[in-house]
């Protein structure tokens, strides 16, 4: 299955652990079924049906928006990762 | 300075708030954490006098930067000139111009020794020994500066293929610099891990609350030399959008706190590179999201942020305020950067091309009315990004080392001198 990375402020509400093992062909039904196991985990990243407006989702190495969406296929060794934005300069 | 004026950390969307720790997003929505103060108690001893009996650096404003004891780091940062630009306003065409020259901040010369002031200061504070950032160079040299001074560890992470100065200007105080395959975006990613994974002190990342507000101070200054007022006109560079926002909320604090002669009507624009534009392509398309940019390709380097994490605000606020927003090419930073040197003698790196060119093409579509006050915010050194001009200047004359030789040369350069301005009155 697809392994979720979840970064560390939000580990408390993914049973304390880094990474949840999820299933599903997409972003959207790998996070929906990490969101069923983990409800408080859904209400931080989803408004709505959307993700909210400043968590990223990546798969591998790639932002989801440069590719998608929620539609992004994810296989079986991919590794999803949900990062808080982060801003720079 | 005292631990009560700082009151914690706020979530910029939801309001929930938190105390004053290592964290910079809300753990039920992901919004940005943002420092709070307690105004009534800063009254007490904010007040013009007290301020103008302080040193001319950015601590001078002390009260409003959250750092609860004295200054750790950068206790000499700040206090750059706001200089009356009278020959580059005749170019533009506008009556009242100033530049915030922050290409002469200490110690690395760009505007990134205001935050990284702070955020240096409150990582010692909240016992880091080891700090970091993810940077497209000036905030690298200035980490690197900075924590050399205060005897930090520092791992400085920037996207391969920076600007030879800023890498040399990084390495040079014996921080890790580490030049990571990819862009900012990449980058910053990475740092993001890194942060949560070691614990360190990321002044971007998890010290994010903290260093921005020490933009503001950039903000203060210019009230302050104006006299106590605010410009009618900001026209700031943006890169994750942040800068644009302090400066902003410097004025509403300064009105908030009755130190201003008159309210604050401050119309703020913003100004990107066309290589890389996502927060004035939000603004103009009036967007809700922040459309990022996969590759961004412009020589302000600086302001190659593709996916900026403060977009939204900066729109916001750019739009709340009456301002704008526009892009330049690359030929048009170099012509700005050469305008300004050429009328203010002023070397600003390709960040401040930006800005000029951009503040030229905001007065010329009328946006920037030309009888108001304009401040133009120069963040970075030129002597920095000298690779974007290598090119594109002529180079010197050489000559023997006789008078006929010289002379000579100034008859030429007479003969041609004539010869355009024949070709003017001609074309006139």
């Amino acid at each position: 299955m697809p392994l979720v990375r979840i970064p560390t402020p939000l580990r408390p509400h993914a049973g304390g652990s880094d990474r949840c093992e999820a299933s599903g062909t997409t972003v959207g039904e790998v996070l929906a079924d990490l969101g069923s196991s983990h409800p408080a985990l859904k209400d931080r990243l989803f408004d709505g049906d959307d993700l909210r407006r400043f968590v990223n989702v990546y798969v591998n190495n790639e932002d989801i928006r440069y590719l998608d969406d929620l539609a992004t296929p994810v296989a079986e060794k991919d590794e999803v990762s949900i990062i808080p934005a982060v801003a720079g300069g | 300075m005292s631990a009560e004026l700082v009151t914690g950390l706020q979530c910029r969307l939801c309001g929930k708030r938190y105390p004053k720790e290592a964290l910079n997003f809300c753990t039920e929505d992901f919004g940005p954490l943002e420092v709070t103060y307690d105004y009534e108690a800063v009254a007490r001893t904010f007040t013009r006098e007290a301020i103008a009996a302080r040193p001319r650096t950015m601590w001078r404003y002390r009260e409003l930067l959250p750092v609860d004891g004295e200054p750790a780091v950068g206790r000499q940062v700040g206090g750059t000139p706001l200089v009356r630009a009278d020959r580059l306003a005749r170019a533009l065409g506008v009556r009242e111009l100033y530049i915030k020259n922050d290409a002469v901040n200490h110690p690395t010369l760009s505007f990134k020794d205001r935050v990284v002031a702070v955020a240096l200061s409150k990582a010692v504070e909240l016992g880091f020994r080891t700090v970091g950032c993810a940077s497209t160079g000036n905030l690298a040299g200035s980490v690197a500066a900075n924590a050399a001074s205060a005897g930090l560890e520092a791992y400085v992470l920037i996207p391969d293929g920076l600007e030879q100065g800023k890498v040399l200007g990084a390495t040079i105080y014996g921080a890790k610099v580490i030049a990571v395959e990819g862009n900012y975006d990449h980058v910053n990613r990475l740092c993001s891990q890194i942060a949560f994974r070691y614990g360190w002190g990321f002044v971007n990342v998890n010290l994010r609350p903290f260093y921005a507000e020490g933009s503001k101070s950039m903000g203060f200054e210019i009230a302050e030399d104006l006299g106590w007022r605010a410009p009618d006109h900001v026209v700031a560079p943006m890169a994750g959008g942040s800068l644009i926002g302090k400066i902003y909320k410097a004025f509403y604090e300064l009105d908030r706190l009755n130190l201003l002669e008159s309210p604050v009507w401050t119309k703020m624009y913003g100004a990107q590179a066309t290589g890389c534009n996502p927060i004035s392509a939000m603004v103009k398309s009036g967007a809700k999201k922040v459309r990022p940019i996969r590759r961004p390709d412009t020589i302000a380097k600086s302001l190659a942020i593709g996916d900026p994490a403060d977009g939204y605000f900066a729109s916001k606020l750019i739009r709340q305020t009456g301002g704008w927003s526009e892009d330049v090419d690359d030929d048009a930073i170099v012509d700005a950067m050469t305008l300004l040197a050429e009328t203010e003698g002023i070397w600003a790196e390709t960040a401040g091309g930006v800005t000029v060119a951009v503040a030229r093409k905001l007065i010329e579509q009328g946006k920037i009315d030309r009888d108001g006050s304009t401040v133009l915010c120069i963040t970075g050194n030129g002597l920095k990004t000298q690779e974007a001009l290598l090119d594109r200047l002529a180079r010197p004359a050489v000559i023997e080392p006789t008078m006929d030789a010289f002379e000579s040369l100034i008859a030429e350069s007479s003969a041609r001198h004539t010869e355009d301005a024949g070709a003017l009155v001609g074309a006139v």
